[in-house]
């Protein structure tokens, strides 16, 4: 039994939930940045890259020729293909589209997702050393 | 390790916003700093928020940032024309008797304080959270 198969998705689950407490503590603090577009991760698409599947990324254009350009072609869109922008409900005047609350929410939400996957985890854990000790 | 990048984050949230709040407090206690010279009067002061653009890192693909967060890119001075008023008897006062006062609007300067202490206390829970968060982790597996 290998480690990593026995913790399944928990250990990165915890990376994800650690990435995305990054990116929303960026979107706090660039609430009353002129121009910051608020960025948050597609949790769905970085679990199913973690767990080495390729997911199904949006519209392509076919590129026929030497000359062409594909979509999504972006350096950092390829980089990073799990960050996505937030779609904002009422983007301020200077382009702003952070929403203080709905960014608190979203932070609180993920750290309890995270953990939950710390308990998960801590039980995972205490399941192996009882079998260990035998008691 | 990238969780520790969440208190770097917050920490630049905390030193912009005070910068802000330093700006504020600079306004508002030269309020009403008056002066004989239009030219020489204090003009409001405002920070400019810059947001520090995702870095690329060849060696990791999903390394989001290099650096903080947010930082204040400068500060400029309001060219808004300074209020004049006839004071004759200020020891301050031009020829004509008039002194001038900062173009500081203090509705707006109350309104960008407590905007900008809101702001500052987001920044401090998201480090508290991430705090609990990191002890949590490395308290992992011991029960």
């Amino acid at each position: 039994m290998k480690l990593d198969q026995y913790l399944s998705v928990h250990a990165a689950a915890l990376d994800v939930r650690g990435k995305r407490t990054e990116l929303i503590a960026n979107n706090l603090a660039n609430a009353d940045t002129p121009g910051y577009q608020a960025r948050d991760i597609d949790f769905r698409q970085a679990m199913a890259r973690a767990a080495g599947e390729t997911p199904a990324s949006g519209v392509h254009l076919s590129t026929t020729r030497a000359g062409h350009i594909g979509a999504g072609a972006t350096s950092e869109a390829a980089a990073n293909p799990d960050l996505k922008y937030r779609t904002p409900l009422a983007p301020a005047l200077d382009g702003n589209t952070v929403d203080a609350q709905l960014e608190q929410a979203a932070f609180a939400e993920n750290a309890v997702r995270y953990q939950a996957t710390l308990t998960f985890l801590n039980s995972k854990f205490r399941g192996l050393l009882t079998a260990i000790m035998g008691n | 390790m990238s969780s520790f990048k969440t208190f770097d984050i917050a920490g630049s949230g905390m030193s912009a916003q005070s910068v802000r709040l330093n700006t504020t407090a600079s306004n508002l206690a030269n309020a009403e700093s008056v002066s004989g010279d239009p030219n020489a009067v204090y003009k409001a002061r405002h920070p400019i928020f810059e947001a520090v653009r995702a870095q690329l890192n060849a060696a990791g693909p999903q390394t989001a940032q290099s650096g903080p967060a947010v930082r204040v890119s400068g500060i400029y001075e309001s060219q808004a024309p300074a209020a004049a008023r006839y004071e004759p008897g200020n020891p301050l006062a031009n020829e004509q008797g008039y002194v001038y006062a900062p173009a500081v609007n203090v509705v707006e300067e109350m309104v960008n304080m407590i905007s900008a202490s809101r702001s500052y206390q987001n920044n401090v829970e998201v480090m508290n959270t991430s705090k609990d968060l990191l002890l949590a982790t490395l308290r992992l597996g011991q029960g």
